[in-house]
Protein backbone atom coordinates (compact mmCIF):
# COMPACT_ATOMS: atom_id res chain seq x y z
CA UNK A 1 0.00 0.00 0.00
CA UNK A 2 1.47 3.54 -1.07
CA UNK A 3 0.73 5.31 2.47
CA UNK A 4 2.42 2.66 4.27
CA UNK A 5 5.38 3.98 2.51
CA UNK A 6 4.66 7.58 1.82
CA UNK A 7 2.32 8.96 4.04
CA UNK A 8 1.12 12.62 3.01
CA UNK A 9 1.46 11.65 -0.80
CA UNK A 10 -2.42 12.56 -1.29
CA UNK A 11 -1.81 15.44 0.44
CA UNK A 12 1.16 16.61 -1.73
CA UNK A 13 -1.34 15.72 -4.64
CA UNK A 14 -4.41 17.94 -3.02
CA UNK A 15 -2.83 20.77 -1.30
CA UNK A 16 0.90 21.23 -3.08
CA UNK A 17 3.93 20.19 -1.15
CA UNK A 18 4.37 23.35 0.51
CA UNK A 19 1.34 22.74 2.15
CA UNK A 20 1.65 19.27 2.66
CA UNK A 21 5.05 19.84 4.37
CA UNK A 22 4.15 23.16 6.34
CA UNK A 23 4.45 22.18 9.81
CA UNK A 24 7.41 20.04 9.19
CA UNK A 25 9.21 23.03 7.50
CA UNK A 26 8.46 24.94 10.10
CA UNK A 27 9.19 22.55 13.10
CA UNK A 28 12.78 22.25 11.45
CA UNK A 29 13.03 26.12 11.08
CA UNK A 30 12.77 26.43 14.65
CA UNK A 31 14.70 23.61 15.82
CA UNK A 32 17.71 24.90 14.03
CA UNK A 33 16.63 28.70 14.39
CA UNK A 34 17.27 27.79 18.27
CA UNK A 35 20.12 26.01 17.90
CA UNK A 36 21.69 29.26 15.47
CA UNK A 37 20.29 31.23 18.15
CA UNK A 38 23.27 29.40 20.67
CA UNK A 39 25.91 28.70 18.10
CA UNK A 40 25.93 32.38 17.05
CA UNK A 41 28.30 33.40 20.33
CA UNK A 42 31.04 30.58 19.17
CA UNK A 43 30.96 30.83 15.08
CA UNK A 44 30.56 34.28 14.65
CA UNK A 45 31.17 36.07 17.94
CA UNK A 46 27.57 37.61 18.45
CA UNK A 47 26.35 36.48 21.83
CA UNK A 48 22.01 36.01 21.62
CA UNK A 49 22.03 32.38 23.87
CA UNK A 50 25.25 31.03 25.67
CA UNK A 51 25.37 27.85 27.44
CA UNK A 52 23.06 25.02 26.37
CA UNK A 53 19.60 23.47 26.48
CA UNK A 54 20.37 22.23 30.27
CA UNK A 55 20.94 26.22 31.28
CA UNK A 56 21.62 29.33 29.17
CA UNK A 57 21.69 32.94 29.43
CA UNK A 58 19.75 34.86 26.81
CA UNK A 59 21.15 38.68 26.04
CA UNK A 60 23.09 38.27 29.33
CA UNK A 61 19.89 39.11 30.93
CA UNK A 62 17.01 35.88 30.61
CA UNK A 63 18.08 32.72 32.26
CA UNK A 64 16.45 29.73 30.78
CA UNK A 65 17.34 26.12 32.85
CA UNK A 66 15.57 22.61 32.07
CA UNK A 67 13.36 21.51 34.94
CA UNK A 68 13.88 17.59 34.22
CA UNK A 69 17.96 18.23 34.05
CA UNK A 70 17.09 20.42 37.10
CA UNK A 71 15.19 18.25 38.50
CA UNK A 72 17.88 15.62 38.88
CA UNK A 73 20.03 17.90 40.61
CA UNK A 74 17.63 18.34 43.15
CA UNK A 75 17.05 14.85 43.65
CA UNK A 76 20.74 14.52 44.10
CA UNK A 77 20.85 16.92 47.43
CA UNK A 78 21.68 20.07 45.88
CA UNK A 79 19.75 23.26 46.47
CA UNK A 80 19.96 25.30 43.89
CA UNK A 81 21.04 29.28 43.26
CA UNK A 82 17.87 31.30 41.91
CA UNK A 83 18.85 31.82 38.35
CA UNK A 84 18.35 27.98 37.49
CA UNK A 85 15.27 28.14 39.52
CA UNK A 86 13.59 30.79 37.86
CA UNK A 87 15.28 30.00 34.47
CA UNK A 88 13.35 26.28 34.90
CA UNK A 89 10.23 28.19 36.02
CA UNK A 90 9.93 29.70 32.93
CA UNK A 91 10.14 26.49 30.95
CA UNK A 92 7.68 24.75 32.67
CA UNK A 93 5.13 27.65 32.71
CA UNK A 94 5.85 27.97 28.81
CA UNK A 95 5.86 24.44 27.34
CA UNK A 96 2.56 24.06 29.77
CA UNK A 97 0.98 26.49 27.82
CA UNK A 98 2.49 25.01 24.34
CA UNK A 99 2.12 21.23 25.69
CA UNK A 100 4.67 19.56 27.13
CA UNK A 101 5.74 17.39 24.45
CA UNK A 102 6.63 20.43 22.10
CA UNK A 103 9.86 20.49 23.46
CA UNK A 104 10.17 17.13 21.71
CA UNK A 105 8.65 17.97 18.34
CA UNK A 106 9.86 21.52 17.86
CA UNK A 107 13.28 22.24 19.89
CA UNK A 108 15.28 19.15 20.40
CA UNK A 109 18.10 18.00 18.10
CA UNK A 110 17.37 14.17 18.76
CA UNK A 111 13.82 14.37 17.59
CA UNK A 112 15.64 15.18 13.59
CA UNK A 113 17.45 12.03 14.04
CA UNK A 114 14.81 9.47 15.09
CA UNK A 115 12.12 11.40 12.65
CA UNK A 116 15.07 10.32 10.19
CA UNK A 117 14.68 6.68 11.19
CA UNK A 118 11.45 6.54 11.10
CA UNK A 119 11.18 8.15 7.44
CA UNK A 120 13.92 5.42 6.35
CA UNK A 121 11.53 2.84 7.91
CA UNK A 122 8.93 3.96 6.39
CA UNK A 123 10.44 3.59 2.76
CA UNK A 124 12.58 0.86 3.23
CA UNK A 125 9.15 -1.21 4.90
CA UNK A 126 10.88 -2.79 7.81
CA UNK A 127 8.70 -3.87 9.92
CA UNK A 128 10.49 -6.11 12.29
CA UNK A 129 11.67 -4.70 15.86
CA UNK A 130 11.55 -4.53 19.63
CA UNK A 131 8.49 -3.67 21.08
CA UNK A 132 8.82 -2.17 23.97
CA UNK A 133 6.20 -0.90 26.10
CA UNK A 134 5.73 3.15 26.06
CA UNK A 135 5.15 3.49 29.96
CA UNK A 136 8.76 2.31 29.79
CA UNK A 137 10.16 6.49 29.28
CA UNK A 138 8.08 6.86 32.83
CA UNK A 139 9.97 3.84 34.52
CA UNK A 140 12.91 5.51 32.98
CA UNK A 141 11.94 8.39 34.61
CA UNK A 142 12.05 7.50 37.85
CA UNK A 143 14.88 5.74 37.84
CA UNK A 144 16.86 8.96 36.76
CA UNK A 145 15.48 10.50 40.11
CA UNK A 146 16.16 7.50 42.26
CA UNK A 147 19.66 6.50 40.42
CA UNK A 148 19.98 10.64 40.87
CA UNK A 149 18.98 10.50 44.88
CA UNK A 150 21.30 7.19 45.32
CA UNK A 151 24.84 8.83 43.74
CA UNK A 152 24.10 12.13 44.50
CA UNK A 153 24.99 12.73 40.82
CA UNK A 154 23.11 13.79 37.78
CA UNK A 155 23.97 10.34 36.51
CA UNK A 156 21.00 10.21 33.50
CA UNK A 157 23.29 13.32 31.97
CA UNK A 158 26.37 10.75 31.75
CA UNK A 159 24.54 9.12 28.79
CA UNK A 160 21.34 11.71 28.04
CA UNK A 161 21.33 11.78 24.52
CA UNK A 162 19.43 15.12 24.02
CA UNK A 163 21.47 17.64 26.26
CA UNK A 164 24.76 15.71 24.80
CA UNK A 165 23.98 15.87 21.44
CA UNK A 166 22.96 19.59 22.18
CA UNK A 167 26.02 20.28 24.11
CA UNK A 168 28.29 18.92 21.88
CA UNK A 169 27.14 20.67 18.88
CA UNK A 170 28.02 23.81 20.63
CA UNK A 171 30.90 22.83 22.32
CA UNK A 172 32.36 19.85 20.45
CA UNK A 173 31.23 16.66 19.61
CA UNK A 174 33.62 14.78 20.65
CA UNK A 175 32.18 10.93 20.50
CA UNK A 176 28.75 11.88 20.37
CA UNK A 177 28.73 11.43 16.17
CA UNK A 178 28.59 7.74 17.22
CA UNK A 179 25.80 8.23 19.54
CA UNK A 180 23.93 9.64 17.17
CA UNK A 181 24.65 6.82 14.65
CA UNK A 182 23.69 4.57 17.78
CA UNK A 183 20.27 6.17 18.37
CA UNK A 184 19.25 6.63 14.42
CA UNK A 185 19.93 2.86 14.00
CA UNK A 186 18.53 1.82 16.94
CA UNK A 187 15.15 3.51 15.75
CA UNK A 188 15.68 2.55 12.33
CA UNK A 189 16.19 -1.71 12.82
CA UNK A 190 16.03 -2.70 16.51
CA UNK A 191 12.91 -0.44 17.89
CA UNK A 192 10.35 1.50 15.56
CA UNK A 193 10.15 4.73 17.34
CA UNK A 194 12.07 3.14 20.49
CA UNK A 195 14.20 6.44 21.58
CA UNK A 196 11.67 9.03 21.69
CA UNK A 197 8.50 7.30 22.14
CA UNK A 198 9.25 4.54 24.22
CA UNK A 199 12.48 5.24 26.06
CA UNK A 200 13.01 8.85 26.54
CA UNK A 201 12.50 9.90 30.23
CA UNK A 202 12.76 13.77 29.31
CA UNK A 203 10.37 13.41 26.82
CA UNK A 204 8.29 11.52 29.26
CA UNK A 205 8.89 14.57 31.87
CA UNK A 206 7.51 17.15 29.09
CA UNK A 207 4.36 14.95 28.94
CA UNK A 208 3.75 15.43 32.41
CA UNK A 209 2.64 18.97 31.38
CA UNK A 210 0.65 18.47 28.96
CA UNK A 211 -2.12 17.47 31.39
CA UNK A 212 -4.07 20.44 30.71
CA UNK A 213 -1.95 22.35 27.99
CA UNK A 214 -4.49 24.64 26.07
CA UNK A 215 -2.74 24.24 22.39
CA UNK A 216 -3.95 20.85 21.09
CA UNK A 217 -4.35 19.43 17.88
CA UNK A 218 -7.87 18.69 16.76
CA UNK A 219 -9.94 16.20 14.36
CA UNK A 220 -12.52 18.84 14.31
CA UNK A 221 -13.32 17.49 10.91
CA UNK A 222 -13.66 13.92 11.72
CA UNK A 223 -16.39 13.43 9.49
CA UNK A 224 -14.03 14.14 6.89
CA UNK A 225 -11.91 11.05 7.20
CA UNK A 226 -11.61 8.38 4.77
CA UNK A 227 -9.30 6.02 6.61
CA UNK A 228 -6.54 6.52 4.39
CA UNK A 229 -4.04 5.95 7.63
CA UNK A 230 -2.07 8.37 6.94
CA UNK A 231 -1.78 10.27 10.05
CA UNK A 232 -1.22 7.24 12.31
CA UNK A 233 1.75 6.05 9.60
CA UNK A 234 3.51 9.53 10.30
CA UNK A 235 2.50 10.02 14.14
CA UNK A 236 5.10 9.38 16.77
CA UNK A 237 2.51 8.51 18.91
CA UNK A 238 -0.04 7.01 16.87
CA UNK A 239 -2.28 5.82 20.48
CA UNK A 240 -3.14 9.74 20.99
CA UNK A 241 -5.05 9.44 17.54
CA UNK A 242 -7.68 6.99 17.66
CA UNK A 243 -9.97 9.10 20.80
CA UNK A 244 -9.97 12.19 18.71
CA UNK A 245 -10.61 10.87 15.16
CA UNK A 246 -12.75 7.75 16.22
CA UNK A 247 -14.53 8.54 19.35
CA UNK A 248 -17.83 10.96 17.98
CA UNK A 249 -19.60 7.81 19.15
CA UNK A 250 -18.55 7.59 22.77
CA UNK A 251 -18.98 11.32 22.82
CA UNK A 252 -14.78 11.52 22.75
CA UNK A 253 -12.72 14.17 21.16
CA UNK A 254 -11.97 15.79 18.99
CA UNK A 255 -9.10 17.31 20.34
CA UNK A 256 -6.34 14.64 21.04
CA UNK A 257 -5.84 14.55 24.74
CA UNK A 258 -3.34 12.53 24.91
CA UNK A 259 -0.14 13.76 27.16
CA UNK A 260 2.22 12.54 24.87
CA UNK A 261 1.00 14.02 21.78
CA UNK A 262 4.22 15.97 20.40
CA UNK A 263 2.23 19.13 19.07
CA UNK A 264 4.06 18.17 15.52
CA UNK A 265 1.12 18.81 13.41
CA UNK A 266 2.58 16.05 10.98
CA UNK A 267 -1.03 14.85 11.04
CA UNK A 268 -2.16 18.07 10.02
CA UNK A 269 0.56 18.45 7.29
CA UNK A 270 -0.63 14.98 5.82
CA UNK A 271 -4.39 14.51 6.14
CA UNK A 272 -5.64 15.44 2.41
CA UNK A 273 -9.36 16.03 3.72
CA UNK A 274 -7.86 18.85 6.53
CA UNK A 275 -9.48 17.00 9.41
CA UNK A 276 -6.86 18.25 12.02
CA UNK A 277 -6.55 21.77 13.35
CA UNK A 278 -4.72 23.29 16.33
CA UNK A 279 -7.47 24.47 18.56
CA UNK A 280 -6.97 26.55 21.73
CA UNK A 281 -8.69 23.85 24.45
CA UNK A 282 -10.68 26.43 26.39
CA UNK A 283 -11.81 28.50 23.44
CA UNK A 284 -15.20 27.13 22.72
CA UNK A 285 -15.16 28.87 18.94
CA UNK A 286 -12.35 26.15 17.99
CA UNK A 287 -12.78 23.77 20.61
CA UNK A 288 -16.41 22.01 20.40
CA UNK A 289 -15.33 18.60 22.31
CA UNK A 290 -18.69 16.97 24.21
CA UNK A 291 -16.45 15.30 27.53
CA UNK A 292 -13.14 15.38 28.42
CA UNK A 293 -12.17 11.41 28.04
CA UNK A 294 -9.99 10.65 31.23
CA UNK A 295 -9.12 7.53 29.79
CA UNK A 296 -6.76 9.24 27.31
CA UNK A 297 -4.88 11.70 29.91
CA UNK A 298 -3.04 8.70 30.95
CA UNK A 299 -0.49 7.69 28.17
CA UNK B 1 -18.49 -10.88 44.85
CA UNK B 2 -17.96 -12.68 41.68
CA UNK B 3 -15.41 -14.67 40.23
CA UNK B 4 -13.10 -12.81 37.52
CA UNK B 5 -14.36 -13.37 34.39
CA UNK B 6 -11.49 -15.54 32.32
CA UNK B 7 -10.57 -12.61 30.54
CA UNK B 8 -9.69 -10.62 33.38
CA UNK B 9 -7.45 -12.77 34.83
CA UNK B 10 -5.45 -13.00 31.79
CA UNK B 11 -5.48 -9.60 31.26
CA UNK B 12 -4.33 -8.85 34.83
CA UNK B 13 -1.61 -11.38 34.46
CA UNK B 14 -0.66 -9.87 31.17
CA UNK B 15 -0.77 -6.54 33.40
CA UNK B 16 1.15 -7.57 36.17
CA UNK B 17 4.29 -9.49 33.55
CA UNK B 18 4.07 -6.30 31.92
CA UNK B 19 5.23 -4.15 34.77
CA UNK B 20 7.51 -6.45 36.23
CA UNK B 21 9.50 -6.44 32.62
CA UNK B 22 9.19 -3.18 32.38
CA UNK B 23 10.83 -2.85 36.11
CA UNK B 24 13.36 -5.27 35.88
CA UNK B 25 14.18 -3.80 32.28
CA UNK B 26 14.85 -0.50 33.80
CA UNK B 27 16.41 -2.17 37.08
CA UNK B 28 19.17 -3.42 34.44
CA UNK B 29 19.73 0.06 32.70
CA UNK B 30 19.65 1.50 35.99
CA UNK B 31 22.26 -1.31 37.54
CA UNK B 32 24.71 -0.55 34.41
CA UNK B 33 24.13 3.05 34.40
CA UNK B 34 25.15 3.32 38.10
CA UNK B 35 28.25 0.95 37.15
CA UNK B 36 29.34 3.56 34.89
CA UNK B 37 28.83 6.37 36.67
CA UNK B 38 31.44 5.23 39.62
CA UNK B 39 33.76 4.93 36.54
CA UNK B 40 32.89 8.13 34.68
CA UNK B 41 32.90 10.29 38.45
CA UNK B 42 35.90 9.91 39.16
CA UNK B 43 38.46 12.61 38.00
CA UNK B 44 41.40 12.61 36.40
CA UNK B 45 44.13 14.27 38.45
CA UNK B 46 45.45 16.67 35.84
CA UNK B 47 41.92 17.62 35.39
CA UNK B 48 41.04 20.68 37.64
CA UNK B 49 37.91 22.14 38.21
CA UNK B 50 36.83 25.94 37.89
CA UNK B 51 37.63 28.08 41.10
CA UNK B 52 35.15 27.93 44.06
CA UNK B 53 33.68 24.51 42.83
CA UNK B 54 32.21 22.51 45.78
CA UNK B 55 34.20 19.23 46.58
CA UNK B 56 34.06 17.09 43.74
CA UNK B 57 30.95 14.21 44.96
CA UNK B 58 28.87 17.61 45.81
CA UNK B 59 29.71 19.30 42.55
CA UNK B 60 28.63 16.38 40.18
CA UNK B 61 25.23 16.53 41.49
CA UNK B 62 24.86 20.50 41.47
CA UNK B 63 26.22 21.08 38.03
CA UNK B 64 24.32 21.25 35.50
CA UNK B 65 26.87 21.00 32.24
CA UNK B 66 25.55 24.02 30.90
CA UNK B 67 28.86 25.36 29.96
CA UNK B 68 28.12 29.17 30.99
CA UNK B 69 31.34 29.22 33.23
CA UNK B 70 33.10 28.29 29.91
CA UNK B 71 31.77 31.05 28.21
CA UNK B 72 32.58 33.90 30.38
CA UNK B 73 36.20 32.16 31.01
CA UNK B 74 38.14 35.61 29.22
CA UNK B 75 41.08 33.20 28.50
CA UNK B 76 39.58 30.25 27.29
CA UNK B 77 41.16 28.49 30.17
CA UNK B 78 38.04 26.38 31.24
CA UNK B 79 36.56 23.42 28.96
CA UNK B 80 33.67 21.23 29.31
CA UNK B 81 34.61 17.55 29.07
CA UNK B 82 33.47 15.97 25.61
CA UNK B 83 32.14 12.41 25.66
CA UNK B 84 35.10 10.09 25.55
CA UNK B 85 37.29 12.07 27.33
CA UNK B 86 38.12 11.21 31.03
CA UNK B 87 36.10 13.72 32.90
CA UNK B 88 32.64 13.49 33.48
CA UNK B 89 31.03 14.37 29.94
CA UNK B 90 29.83 17.90 29.76
CA UNK B 91 31.09 19.27 33.41
CA UNK B 92 33.88 22.09 33.22
CA UNK B 93 37.61 21.45 33.96
CA UNK B 94 40.92 23.00 33.15
CA UNK B 95 44.69 21.67 32.43
CA UNK B 96 47.16 23.79 34.14
CA UNK B 97 49.73 22.61 32.08
CA UNK B 98 47.62 24.32 28.77
CA UNK B 99 46.21 27.19 29.67
CA UNK B 100 46.19 27.46 33.43
CA UNK B 101 43.77 30.26 35.51
CA UNK B 102 44.73 33.63 35.22
CA UNK B 103 42.51 34.67 38.58
CA UNK B 104 40.21 37.27 37.29
CA UNK B 105 39.42 39.63 40.33
CA UNK B 106 35.88 39.65 39.28
CA UNK B 107 36.08 35.91 38.98
CA UNK B 108 33.55 35.86 35.81
CA UNK B 109 32.92 31.84 36.10
CA UNK B 110 31.54 32.32 39.70
CA UNK B 111 29.34 34.80 38.59
CA UNK B 112 28.25 33.26 35.85
CA UNK B 113 27.62 29.92 37.47
CA UNK B 114 23.65 29.62 37.66
CA UNK B 115 23.25 26.46 40.09
CA UNK B 116 26.18 27.45 42.80
CA UNK B 117 27.92 24.48 41.48
CA UNK B 118 30.63 26.91 41.55
CA UNK B 119 30.28 29.03 45.45
CA UNK B 120 28.88 32.70 44.98
CA UNK B 121 30.30 33.35 48.34
CA UNK B 122 33.53 32.86 46.68
CA UNK B 123 34.34 36.84 46.15
CA UNK B 124 38.43 36.73 46.93
CA UNK B 125 40.36 35.02 44.25
CA UNK B 126 43.05 34.49 46.71
CA UNK B 127 40.84 32.21 48.55
CA UNK B 128 40.11 29.82 45.74
CA UNK B 129 41.17 26.06 45.98
CA UNK B 130 41.70 24.88 42.96
CA UNK B 131 43.89 22.42 43.43
CA UNK B 132 47.99 22.31 45.47
CA UNK B 133 50.99 22.92 43.21
CA UNK B 134 53.88 19.74 44.53
CA UNK B 135 57.26 19.98 43.69
CA UNK B 136 57.25 16.58 42.43
CA UNK B 137 60.53 15.98 40.53
CA UNK B 138 63.49 16.87 43.19
CA UNK B 139 65.66 15.05 40.35
CA UNK B 140 65.10 17.51 37.55
CA UNK B 141 63.64 20.66 39.07
CA UNK B 142 66.45 23.29 38.04
CA UNK B 143 66.54 25.23 41.68
CA UNK B 144 67.58 21.65 43.36
CA UNK B 145 69.89 21.21 40.85
CA UNK B 146 71.45 24.26 42.08
CA UNK B 147 71.01 26.48 39.19
CA UNK B 148 68.66 29.55 39.45
CA UNK B 149 65.52 29.14 37.32
CA UNK B 150 63.21 30.15 39.89
CA UNK B 151 60.57 30.70 37.27
CA UNK B 152 57.86 28.99 38.88
CA UNK B 153 58.66 31.44 42.07
CA UNK B 154 58.24 34.49 39.82
CA UNK B 155 55.15 33.53 37.81
CA UNK B 156 53.27 33.04 41.18
CA UNK B 157 50.23 35.33 41.15
CA UNK B 158 51.12 34.81 45.26
CA UNK B 159 54.65 35.69 45.04
CA UNK B 160 56.42 34.60 48.06
CA UNK B 161 52.86 33.34 49.68
CA UNK B 162 52.08 30.38 47.90
CA UNK B 163 55.79 29.83 46.69
CA UNK B 164 58.60 30.88 48.79
CA UNK B 165 62.55 30.38 47.41
CA UNK B 166 64.00 28.62 51.08
CA UNK B 167 67.87 28.56 51.08
CA UNK B 168 69.42 25.34 51.61
CA UNK B 169 73.37 24.36 51.44
CA UNK B 170 74.61 22.80 48.39
CA UNK B 171 76.64 20.03 49.40
CA UNK B 172 77.46 18.97 45.67
CA UNK B 173 79.70 22.45 45.36
CA UNK B 174 79.88 22.96 49.25
CA UNK B 175 80.36 26.44 49.22
CA UNK B 176 76.94 27.35 46.88
CA UNK B 177 73.45 28.00 47.94
CA UNK B 178 70.27 26.15 46.99
CA UNK B 179 67.08 28.20 46.11
CA UNK B 180 64.47 25.39 46.82
CA UNK B 181 60.93 26.20 45.55
CA UNK B 182 58.44 25.38 48.62
CA UNK B 183 54.55 25.73 48.54
CA UNK B 184 52.63 26.91 50.75
CA UNK B 185 48.86 25.36 51.10
CA UNK B 186 47.71 28.08 52.90
CA UNK B 187 48.15 30.46 50.09
CA UNK B 188 48.36 28.24 47.08
CA UNK B 189 45.27 29.01 44.89
CA UNK B 190 45.71 26.29 42.41
CA UNK B 191 45.83 28.33 39.55
CA UNK B 192 48.62 26.48 37.64
CA UNK B 193 50.53 28.76 36.59
CA UNK B 194 53.70 27.59 37.93
CA UNK B 195 53.27 24.31 36.50
CA UNK B 196 52.87 25.85 33.10
CA UNK B 197 55.94 28.00 33.05
CA UNK B 198 57.92 25.07 34.33
CA UNK B 199 60.35 25.46 31.63
CA UNK B 200 61.28 21.55 32.15
CA UNK B 201 60.07 19.46 28.55
CA UNK B 202 57.86 18.11 31.53
CA UNK B 203 56.63 19.98 34.09
CA UNK B 204 58.64 19.24 37.51
CA UNK B 205 56.04 21.13 39.39
CA UNK B 206 52.47 20.38 39.20
CA UNK B 207 49.15 21.18 40.34
CA UNK B 208 47.23 18.49 42.00
CA UNK B 209 43.78 17.77 43.46
CA UNK B 210 43.42 18.75 46.67
CA UNK B 211 42.95 15.31 48.20
CA UNK B 212 45.86 14.06 46.14
CA UNK B 213 48.17 16.86 47.19
CA UNK B 214 47.83 16.83 50.94
CA UNK B 215 48.53 14.90 54.25
CA UNK B 216 46.81 15.33 57.33
CA UNK B 217 48.45 14.80 60.05
CA UNK B 218 46.54 12.40 62.76
CA UNK B 219 43.67 14.09 65.02
CA UNK B 220 45.06 13.37 68.08
CA UNK B 221 48.91 14.73 67.00
CA UNK B 222 50.09 17.84 68.73
CA UNK B 223 53.39 19.47 68.30
CA UNK B 224 55.34 20.28 71.74
CA UNK B 225 56.96 23.47 70.62
CA UNK B 226 53.85 25.42 69.69
CA UNK B 227 51.19 23.66 72.49
CA UNK B 228 54.11 25.29 74.39
CA UNK B 229 53.86 28.75 72.82
CA UNK B 230 49.86 28.65 73.13
CA UNK B 231 50.24 27.70 76.57
CA UNK B 232 52.91 30.77 77.21
CA UNK B 233 55.59 28.18 79.05
CA UNK B 234 56.34 24.92 79.59
CA UNK B 235 53.24 22.03 80.03
CA UNK B 236 55.63 19.95 81.73
CA UNK B 237 56.98 21.00 84.79
CA UNK B 238 59.34 21.84 85.98
CA UNK B 239 60.67 22.81 82.04
CA UNK B 240 63.93 21.34 82.38
CA UNK B 241 66.93 22.12 80.31
CA UNK B 242 67.76 19.29 77.70
CA UNK B 243 71.58 18.69 78.50
CA UNK B 244 73.68 18.10 75.41
CA UNK B 245 76.48 15.84 76.13
CA UNK B 246 79.32 18.32 73.63
CA UNK B 247 82.83 18.60 73.10
CA UNK B 248 84.63 21.17 74.81
CA UNK B 249 84.01 25.27 73.32
CA UNK B 250 81.06 24.17 71.73
CA UNK B 251 77.49 25.08 72.66
CA UNK B 252 73.59 24.02 71.75
CA UNK B 253 71.53 26.98 70.84
CA UNK B 254 68.28 25.07 71.32
CA UNK B 255 65.70 27.81 69.30
CA UNK B 256 68.24 28.92 66.80
CA UNK B 257 71.19 27.90 64.56
CA UNK B 258 71.95 24.38 66.69
CA UNK B 259 75.16 23.35 67.05
CA UNK B 260 77.89 26.02 67.37
CA UNK B 261 80.92 26.61 67.89
CA UNK B 262 82.28 29.00 70.85
CA UNK B 263 84.51 31.55 69.32
CA UNK B 264 87.75 31.11 71.41
CA UNK B 265 89.25 34.63 69.63
CA UNK B 266 86.92 37.00 70.01
CA UNK B 267 88.66 38.88 67.15
CA UNK B 268 89.26 38.56 63.29
CA UNK B 269 90.21 35.27 62.21
CA UNK B 270 92.53 36.64 59.65
CA UNK B 271 96.13 38.22 61.09
CA UNK B 272 97.06 41.58 59.84
CA UNK B 273 99.70 40.01 57.43
CA UNK B 274 97.50 37.36 55.53
CA UNK B 275 100.97 35.39 54.93
CA UNK B 276 100.49 34.64 58.40
CA UNK B 277 96.87 33.43 57.98
CA UNK B 278 98.20 31.39 54.83
CA UNK B 279 101.00 29.67 56.61
CA UNK B 280 98.34 28.52 59.27
CA UNK B 281 97.56 24.70 59.43
CA UNK B 282 94.43 24.23 57.01
CA UNK B 283 92.51 22.90 60.06
CA UNK B 284 92.83 26.41 61.93
CA UNK B 285 91.72 28.19 59.06
CA UNK B 286 88.52 26.16 58.32
CA UNK B 287 85.49 27.39 59.75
Amino acid sequence: MNSVTRPGAEAVASKGWLAANKWLLLRRMTQFGVLLLFLSGPWLGVWIIKGNIASSLTLDVLPLSDPFVLMQSLFAGHWPETSVLIGAAIILVFYFLVGGRVYCGWICPVNVITDAAAWLRLRLGIKTGARIPRQSRYWILGMTFVIAALTGGLVWELVNPVTMLYRGLIFGMGMVWWLVLALFLFDLLVSPRGWCSHLCPMGAFYSLLALYTPVRVSAVSREQCNDCMDCYAICPEPQVIPPALKGADKGVGPRITGINCTNCARCIDVCSKDVFKFTIRYDKRTDSYKKLDQSEVMP
Amino acid sequence: MTEPSNKARISRRYFLTRLASSACGVALLGTGLLIYSRQASSLPAMALRPPGALPEADFLGACVRCGLCVRDCPYDTLKLARLGEDVATGTPYFTARHIPCEMCEDIPCVVACPTGALEKSLTDIDDSRMGLAVLVDQETCLNFLGLRCDVCFRVCPLINKAITLEPRHNPRTGKHTLFIPVVHSDACTGCGKCEKACVLPEAAIKVFPQRMAKGQAAEHYRLGWEEKQKAGGSLVSPDKEHQYTLPEGYRYDYEGQGLIKEEINKGTPFADNPLDTLSRPQQERGQ
